[in-house]
């Protein structure tokens, strides 16, 4: 058991490290869903590198070159251990996770969607596990449909079984939706999707940052997560692929670095993983996000976990109590992994941001990416506040305080 | 501990208790506004006889900002010619951009209570989105505008 002293002996360790939190000591940020404030470590490591190591990596021939490839490679082997996955050419880097979806539902579709096949995915995906499918089935002649959630974000098995077909090709899904904060049960789901005969894709925005991922023991075919939502740089993120899936599928961009041989009307690719890494590669966002998992390491999941429940399970007394407010997704703060969506009576997301915005507290208002989900929950848009590890039960304080007024700002008697 | 609030008695008021918030089935113009980022969607109905705005009306939803500038606009264009609506629209949008004279403020009436909407980038859209829905009517737009492509 923590005493509260030592919880806020962790909190100051623990902020101490985020320069931004140590800048802006009076505002609570709670858009972490959106993107996290960055460790002093990631920051000291993305200068490192172009102080002392900087070359092209993966095709000079010289000292520095030969370093940069190797950082490069070395954050790629975090990456792996990271996730657990068992070769390190199953370690595509790509910009982000919608890029990452955006390289499967192209090079992919191409190999697993004929004319007619379906494409599954959950209503409650965020654009960029929705869109790639929606053109990727236009371009294919395939279907796209939607399982449906409960009201309350979940999904089962038995739903997932129902909505499966002999023509369902790929399965994609989130982990944890931002906007419910569930944890989908992925490992179940994968495994009745494959006994369907169909590949699965998991969106890991935002589980990879929160929860371990193990992607053997899920045994996903397709994992894509950004690096930015997990501490490290924008601009990097991975797509992690089952390699004799990775191998059979045609390259998504193509020129420098991605090619064996180019004649005039032909090319041979080069091996895995750089076959889908065309072009000069964000090296220092490989660092950063290298240097990202060394310190989730050195904090430790059972320290994050620890505080993430503690706090989520903090916020979601504290939201409840407050009168006209509406939380989406579980009955249950251990269900929301730090994810707290919500409306608040008569008073609209964007004037609820701006109200929590003059007292310092930082949270997303608007549809979160996920409009069909919002049309299908009947609310046009809702504010979300979203937590990590380094947040502390006084900002959560300040949220509820701020919430609680923000009727009344609005001109409401009660 | 907050900071001075943004939304002000003038703006409440006319978010939670809008005089113009109904239907008009006299109206003659109508034209629908979106505003994408904040899901605002109002439709501005106008009664325009021989230049002149007789009548007018909104209906729709959207925040408080989006709300009560619409209201507040129809109470100051209710009754005035299209020359003056326009110009009352120029001098607002100027106010938003935090370029108006003193006497241009009195001028506002109650809009002015918007002004400090100047210093919030993302709700601009939100409160002009009545004034560009009016001159879409006053330029005969016929589908909807929307506050993206301003």
């Amino acid at each position: 058991m923590i005493t509260p002293e030592q919880r806020k002996a962790d909190d100051e360790r623990i902020r101490r490290d985020f320069p931004l939190l140590m800048k802006y000591p009076g505002v609570a940020y709670l858009d972490n869903s959106a993107t996290t404030q960055k460790p002093q470590c990631v920051l000291d490591a993305v200068e490192r590198y172009y102080q002392a190591d900087n070359a092209n990596p993966l095709r000079g021939l010289y000292a520095l070159s030969v370093q940069a490839t190797e950082d490069y490679e070395d954050a790629r082997e975090k990456v792996r251990k990271f996730i657990g996955a068992e070769h390190h050419e199953e370690i595509v880097f790509t910009r982000n996770a919608s890029e990452s979806l955006n390289l499967l539902a192209y090079s992919g579709s191409e190999l697993f969607l004929q004319p007619g096949a379906e494409i599954l995915i959950t209503i409650m995906e965020h654009h960029s596990n929705l869109l790639p499918w929606q053109f990727a089935a236009k371009r294919r002649g395939a279907v796209l449909r939607y399982l449906e959630c409960r009201p309350d974000g979940s999904i089962t098995d038995e739903m997932l079984r129902a909505a499966l077909t002999p023509r369902t090709k790929i399965v994609s899904m989130t982990q944890i939706s931002n906007v419910f904060g569930r944890l989908n049960d992925i490992r179940t789901f994968a495994k009745t999707a494959h006994e369907n005969g169909s590949i699965f894709i998991c969106d890991g925005a935002q589980s990879v940052p929160h929860v371990p991922v193990n992607v053997k023991d899920l045994d996903v075919d397709f994992m894509a997560f950004s690096g930015h939502k997990m501490l490290a740089e924008m601009g990097i993120g991975v797509l992690y692929g089952k390699k004799e899936l990775l191998e059979k599928m045609p390259p998504f961009l193509s020129g420098g670095e991605m090619i064996e041989y180019v004649k005039r009307d032909s090319a041979t690719f080069a091996e895995l993983p750089h076959k889908f890494e065309a072009g000069t590669v964000n090296a220092s966002g490989a660092v950063s996000l290298g240097v990202a998992i060394d310190y989730y390491n050195r904090i430790g999941f059972d320290t994050i976990l620890e505080r993430e429940e503690h706090l989520s399970e903090y916020a979601y007394q504290r939201l409840t109590e407050i009168p006209h407010l509406h939380l989406l997704g579980a009955a249950d703060g251990s269900d929301h992994h730090g994810i707290f969506t919500f409306t608040i009576d008569g008073a609209h997301p964007h004037d609820i941001a701006a109200i929590l915005d003059s007292h310092r507290v930082d949270v997303r208002a608007g549809h979160h990416c996920a409009q069909p989900l919002m049309k299908f929950m009947g609310t046009p848009s809702t504010t979300r506040a979203s937590l990590s590890f380094y947040n502390t039960e006084e900002e959560i304080d300040r949220l509820a305080e701020s919430l609680s007024g923000v009727r009344s700002e609005l001109g409401y008697a009660d | 501990m907050p900071t001075k609030s943004f939304y002000n008695e003038i703006l409440t008021d006319h978010n939670l208790y809008p005089t113009h918030k109904h239907d008009l089935p006299d109206a003659n113009e109508e034209l629908e506004g979106i505003n994408p980022s904040c899901g605002d969607d109002i439709t501005l109905k106008l009664k325009v006889v021989d230049g002149v705005i007789e009548d007018g009306a909104y209906v729709g939803d959207g925040c408080a900002i989006s709300q009560a500038s619409a209201d507040i606009m129809l109470d100051m264009i209710i009754g005035k010619t299209t020359e003056e609506a326009r110009h009352l629209s120029e001098l607002f949008l100027r106010m938003i951009k935090g370029k108006v004279t003193p006497e241009e403020m009195d001028e506002l009436e109650e809009a002015g209570a918007l002004q400090d909407i100047s210093h919030m980038p993302a709700r601009v859209k939100c409160a002009v989105l009545g004034w560009h829905t009016m001159e879409g009517i006053l330029d005969g737009k016929g589908e909807s505008v929307s506050t993206e492509n301003q």
